[in-house]
């Protein structure tokens, strides 16, 4: 839709009526909304896997609103004070503390972490349950995976300021992992941390990039992302195109506006998610030593190496890959073919729509390689993420490595089985729920 | 194939297999009572606040439960002038280390820092209390059981007697002390209640705004809801 005259609201008289034409005859208002709220037509079959994109959104939201109003009262030091503690870390308790609805603000951004994690995961996982990354939606995917990486990057960044004990080990732990890699590994281990050691330097450079990446970078990319599913449209839970039938205005007849249809929806799931996200806040914040660890209430030691170093759980299914690997290769460390493992854990997502040869794209149509190989790949996925938590033992490295070997012989193999499967024909327009 | 799946069904029960078990007793819940909190904050600051600091907790904070300006000034401020001051102490930090061979940590959120899969931070604060035992190979002369080798001598040790190890790695009364074992223990119990409390002093609101904040959005969600059906109602 070109952003003709159509597109220009005509002024009825009234003030405000007067202010849109204006505006609209000075950038495209109107044309903006219709083109991605009142006439982008969604399809009219989305189920529950659907809520998790706008949440994620809406996290994105709830993540920069209150890390704002945390660095106005956070201070990146680590030096210690009078009492000994790390000006970091006595700065997030006198947020806890003395500032006024600090503690609130501080648990709605340590549980929008691991929120965060959860509605992505679960969005990524309809991806997969629908074939939304197929032709011609593979773009939308590869930004998708981008988002997904860079996400993981800020968490990342973010989870060192509170400088808490697996804060900073957990951090040693990432940034010595670079120094595996030949030849440039240590200089730039070194180039990362600032320092020879993870420090003040370390903090600050940290936070900056925890403040550019999801407050500039994550908002930019977001916007592609949206832009490129409103170009293709959406797909749905049958993988039709619902663009194959449209009426004699061009519309698609499964489509339906997404506003007001899909707002007022979503507006149900928003308030179905943040009564779960209440209940973390205000009854459990801990989550159970997994959304915030224990071991952090403790100030950064770098002289106590904690007996047990355990990544935040969003991060364990990919740091199980890593610890995974133990045989050195080409006469190269293990640990380096570990951290290959890694990235290529988080890396194989891109190539996804084209290791996907099926001819339907979701599960309600596909046959039974596909539903079976998925729920092992699942079953792997928790079981990996399950033995990260954990301190590794001969009897969980060898579960972790069979599970390994599936995770990716599942990517692999998915050209060759995916034509095999025994699929049944798609119907032609979408089925109703 | 089928050997590796048996091997995947048995990944949880190996996982689990290893980890040697902690066994801590469970800390009585004192979060509402306040006389059991009021008794554990003069414990506190007669007992350990010479040689911890709680840095992030101010003295005034304890008109949470239920002390006035005055009676906090009057009853349990030592070393600070005003009633707006973080709970410091005088001890140097290097000369601390050279006493106990490492500086006594804050305080302030011990009992959230100490929880683990084996209880909550009160239940190993609680057990940690109460199974001091002598060991004359320790400087101190003390050991305990579930902080093995600690570099704190049994502060309260008039209070509770001196314990022993026995062959059957049980602990005994050698000698008494001043307290009967379940008034020792009750004692105890306050004093943790009043480190769980100062560990988080909103925790308490929290929960009760908590309920009122799911009240409001379960309203809401009825209410969305019903918007929703009325705006779909049409689509078939």
């Amino acid at each position: 839709m070109a952003a003709g005259d159509l597109d220009k609201f005509k002024s009825d008289g009234t003030r405000l009526g007067s202010l849109l034409e204006w505006v609209d005859a000075r950038f495209p208002a109107t044309a903006m909304w219709r083109r991605h709220l009142s006439e982008y037509y969604a399809p009219k079959n989305f189920n529950f896997w659907y809520f998790f994109g706008s949440l994620a959104l809406l996290v994105l939201v709830i993540q920069i609103v209150t890390g704002v109003f945390l660095v106005m009262h956070y201070k990146p030091d680590a030096s210690l004070n009078a009492s000994g503690v790390p000006v970091a870390f006595a700065s997030v308790e006198y947020i806890m503390r003395d500032v006024p609805w600090g503690w609130l603000i501080r648990y709605l951004h340590s549980t929008g972490a691991s929120a965060f994690f959860i509605v992505v995961y679960l969005h990524m996982f309809r991806g997969l349950l629908y074939g939304s990354y197929r032709k011609p939606r593979e773009l939308i995917w590869l930004v998708g995976v981008v988002i997904f990486l860079v996400l993981m990057a800020t968490a990342f960044f973010g989870y060192l300021l509170p400088w808490g004990q697996m804060s900073y080990w957990g951090a040693q732990v990432i940034v010595n992992l670079f120094s595996a890699i030949p030849f440039i590994g240590p200089d730039l281990s070194l180039w990362l941390r600032g320092d020879y050691v993870i420090g003040d330097a370390t903090l600050n450079r940290f936070f900056s990039l925890h403040y550019l990446l999801p407050v500039l970078i994550l908002p930019a990319l977001v916007v592609v992302h949206l832009i490129a599913l409103h170009e293709v449209g959406s797909n749905n839970p049958d993988g039709v195109d619902i663009k194959k039938k449209k009426d004699e205005r061009g519309i698609p007849v499964d489509g339906i506006p997404f506003h007001p249809y899909y707002t007022v929806k979503d507006i149900v799931g928003v308030v179905g998610f943040l009564f779960l996200f209440a209940v973390v806040v205000f009854f459990m914040p801990e989550g159970g030593g997994y959304f915030l660890e224990y071991n952090n209430f403790f100030p950064a030691d770098p002289l106590k190496t904690p007996p047990h170093i355990a990544p935040v759980w969003y991060f364990t299914p990919f740091y199980s890959l890593l610890r995974a690997v133990t045989h050195p290769l080409f006469g190269i460390d293990a640990k380096f073919w570990g951290v290959v493992a890694m990235g290529a854990g988080v890396v194989i997502f891109f190539f996804l729509p084209w290791l996907d040869r099926s001819p339907v794209k979701s599960i309600r149509y596909r046959g039974p390689i596909f539903k079976t190989f998925l729920a092992i790949w699942v079953v792997c996925f928790f079981i990996l993420g399950y033995l990260g938590v954990l301190a590794p033992t001969p009897g969980r490295t060898l579960v972790s490595q069979i599970c390994t070997v599936i995770y990716f012989a599942f990517f692999l193999t998915m050209p060759i089985w995916s034509k095999l499967d025994k699929c049944q024909p798609e119907p032609e327009r979408v089925t109703a729920k | 194939m089928m050997k590796w799946l048996a091997i995947l069904l048995m990944a949880p029960a190996l996982a689990l297999a290893a980890d040697a078990q902690l066994r801590l007793d469970r800390a009585p819940d004192r979060s509402n009572d306040m006389h059991a909190l009021q008794n554990g904050a003069k414990l506190f600051i007669n007992y350990c606040l010479n040689c911890h600091s709680a840095s992030y907790m101010r003295y005034n904070r304890l008109r949470d439960v239920g002390l006035s300006d005055d009676q906090i000034r009057e009853k349990l401020m030592f070393t600070a002038d005003k009633v707006g001051e973080l709970m410091r102490i005088a001890l140097q930090r290097d000369e601390a280390k050279a006493w106990f061979g490492v500086a006594p940590p804050d305080l302030t959120v011990i009992a959230r820092a100490r929880a683990s899969e084996f209880g909550s931070g009160a239940d190993w604060l609680y057990t940690y209390l109460r199974t001091f035992y002598r060991d004359d190979s320790r400087p101190t002369g003390w050991n305990n059981v579930v902080f093995e080798n600690v570099g704190m001598p049994h502060v309260l040790w008039e209070l509770q007697g001196e314990q022993v190890m026995g062959d059957d790695h049980h602990l005994k009364l050698a000698r008494p002390g001043k307290l009967k074992a379940e008034e020792y223990d009750a004692l105890v119990a306050d004093l943790v209640g009043y480190l769980k409390y100062m560990s988080e002093p909103m925790s308490e609101y929290r929960k009760s705004l908590g309920v009122a904040v799911l009240i409001a959005l379960s309203v809401l969600f009825v209410f969305s809801y019903a918007l929703k059906r009325e705006y779909w109602k049409d689509i078939h």
